[in-house]
């Protein structure tokens, strides 16, 4: 990441698009990473054998149900079987390491590229303001005005500034951590204080991952933008709720983000002893498959509460998330994935595996 | 009129089932209007079930389209595109931020931006009095903005019917919705739990109210499951000049209302109701304090 996208030569406008063109974005915030586009998120139904690693990540649509007690105690689980990387992409509330308590080994900071003007050259014509479809930059007769918060760096002001007059230069907007823990290769992503915008630091954080083993994603709550940009191109969705109408509205959401994606999605219900029993026949109805139910118990709330991981606390735990590894790869590299439960519409795939 | 608005940080806290709660102890003595802003996962209507007024549409999000009858293959909209959203000379509309470069710089006019719906909003009536709400299409960015108009809806809504109060529900995190949420309030609850993840989280949330200069109290929910937890989290609220307002017991029945559908203070006169009322109480003290003493007149 790089110092030397923010002294990069301005972008000039290419006629043709030479395969060597670095951008400001593909050196700062761009997202060449192994995981490739949700397109191609695909890829397993034909090429399982070649590949190297698979990606699951954890989400949930609400908060609070067990995203990272899941996916942290999944990660701990395998770690002595497979290399096993964790990656917590909730850059807002990032609280994985606070269980896996990581050395950290490097920081990086996350920019994104803000325009600069050079006053000498700026005619004020304007139209670096009309060109903004964030309305990060205002003009006035002898001043221009940068509101460097509302900017998402796509770089339009620079390239079509008739002058040349503005440079982009790079704005912090937050950081990646990355070190080890025991066996676990870490990294995670941690949003200023203030800021707005998340992608970019999602984007940072999945950059660090590896292009063999098994990586595990923490995904944020909510349904939105930062939510699909740790879904991407992952091969595996493991959806946490538990079974209150709260948990199944959201879960429902939640469905909708990943059949929009085409991640093939299963479930694990928490505090599966509570609530009522809404999840199970949305699940049924659905044929999402549920790989795994967690009780509600005091014991848990409370190492959950000391930061102790579940598997840490009695063998019988790491089994049961060492099994729930072992259906998730069933799913994602068995005879099912092919018409398994990838793509819209859990409920149509499922239909064909009967 | 003040406006709060309920946030944690840290999700599944407890902010819904409190705003709930607030809302129901509220409306007895004031005039009130509620505003859902979790446009991500909304839930508040599962308990307050509102009957829809008013539906929007909410168009904001703008996507590139390429016509492939006009397009020449030159590649420079996927060379200049920073959010690798042209591939193969194909529009992912997921990763596409509607910035326009594309539209700008084909020679061949081939790629236009379009608006599309990103979501809905509605304007309803509870018992509690109306309430605004919207619902993100799956997957779709710019919350923090639908999240800005339901509360311009709920503002102008308060004045309409000379409204004393807005209770706010909030996004978990710390991010654009939060800020949307959060900022120009009177003052932000934060509800937190006992877990290093729920100290952690409200640490980060404290940061951005005081950033956007907005009063915060805090009150801890299921405080018992772990109490030095709890502690601990008071001391740092202490160290911030945050006031605390209450610790509110570990309840199954807080559940068991969810199930139901109902705020837990309308259905239970168990030991959290009475934990709700007195942090509802002292919310309203700090709400309050030199102004619109008639917000306090039957709890105070």
């Amino acid at each position: 990441m790089g110092a030397g996208g923010i002294s990069g030569p301005r972008i000039s406008v290419p006629r043709t698009p030479g395969p060597g063109l670095r951008t400001w974005a593909h050196a700062t915030f761009g997202y060449r990473s192994s995981l490739g586009s949700p397109w191609q998120a695909g890829r397993s139904y034909g090429v399982v054998a070649l590949r190297k690693g698979m990606t699951i990540a954890v989400a949930s649509g609400k908060g609070g149900t067990g995203k990272t007690t899941v996916a942290t105690n999944l990660a701990l689980a395998i770690a002595a079987q497979h290399p096993v990387q964790f990656l917590d992409c909730d850059v807002e509330e990032p609280n994985a390491h606070l269980f896996l308590k990581p050395r950290i080994e490097r920081t990086l900071a996350v920019e994104i590229p803000v325009p600069s003007v050079d006053r000498e050259r700026c005619t004020y014509c304007g139209t670096c303001a009309d060109v903004c479809a964030q309305h990060a930059v205002g003009v006035f007769p002898g001043q221009v005005l940068i509101f460097a918060e509302l900017c998402h760096g796509c770089g339009a002001c620079a390239l079509f500034c008739p002058e040349g007059a503005i440079t982009e230069v790079g704005r912090p907007v937050g950081v990646v951590e990355a070190g080890r823990a025991d066996q676990l290769a870490f990294a995670h992503g941690r949003l200023n204080v203030g800021e707005a915008f998340a992608p970019p630091v999602v984007r940072a954080v999945k950059k660090e991952a590896r292009d063999h083993g098994i990586v595990i994603i923490d995904v944020a709550p909510g349904t939105s933008c930062p939510v699909v940009e740790a879904l991407k191109g992952v091969d595996f969705c493991l959806l946490v709720t538990e079974p209150t109408p709260f948990g199944l509205h959201d879960l429902k959401l939640m469905v909708g983000v990943v059949e929009k994606l085409g991640i093939p999605a299963a479930l694990v219900i928490n505090r599966a002893d509570m609530g009522d029993a809404g999840v199970w026949t949305f699940c049924r109805q659905k044929r999402i498959p549920v790989l795994m139910e967690i009780p509600q118990n005091r014991r848990i709330a409370e190492s959950y509460a000391r930061g102790i991981p579940l598997v840490r606390t009695d063998g019988e735990w790491a089994g049961r998330f060492a099994v729930l590894f072992r259906r998730i790869r069933a799913l994602v590299e068995g005879p099912g994935s092919r018409n398994g439960l990838r793509g819209s519409g859990c409920e149509r795939s499922s239909g064909d595996q009967r | 009129m003040k406006e709060v608005v309920v946030i944690s940080g840290k999700g599944g806290t407890g902010k819904t089932s409190l705003a709930a709660s607030f809302a129901s102890l509220a409306c007895a003595s004031a005039g009130l209007v509620l505003a859902d802003c979790d446009v991500d996962a909304p839930d508040l209507h599962l308990l307050l079930h509102p009957e829809v007024r008013e539906t929007q549409e909410f168009r904001a999000s703008r996507k590139a389209s390429i016509d492939a009858a006009a397009c020449t293959g030159c590649g420079l909209c996927q060379a200049h595109c920073r959010f690798d959203a042209i591939r193969e000379l194909q529009v992912d509309p997921l990763s596409c931020e509607g910035c326009g470069v594309c539209e700008r710089i084909c020679p061949a006019g081939a790629v236009t931006v379009k608006e599309e719906l990103l979501g809905r909003w509605y304007v309803s009536d509870t018992r509690c009095g109306p309430m605004v709400h919207a619902c993100m299409e799956p997957g779709e960015e710019n919350s923090g903005r639908l999240v800005s108009v339901v509360r311009r809806r709920a503002r102008e809504l308060a004045q309409e019917r000379r409204a004393d109060l807005i209770i706010t529900d909030g996004p978990p995190g710390i991010g654009c919705p939060v800020i949307s949420a959060l900022s120009g309030a009177d003052l932000a609850v934060v509800v937190t739990e006992p877990s290093l993840s729920g100290a952690h989280d409200l640490a980060r949330v404290l940061d951005v109210s005081r950033h956007f200069g907005v009063p915060a109290v805090a009150c801890t929910n299921r405080y018992d499951l772990h109490p030095e937890g709890a502690e601990a989290i008071e001391a740092e609220c202490g160290a911030r000049g945050v006031p605390v307002v209450g610790r509110i017991p570990y309840d199954p029945v807080m559940t068991e209302a969810i199930v139901r559908g109902k705020p837990v203070v309308e259905f239970t006169d168990a030991e959290v109701t009475g934990a709700i009322r007195k942090v509802w109480e002292r919310i309203l003290v700090y709400l309050c304090s030199g102004a619109e003493p008639s917000l306090l007149k039957r709890d105070g």
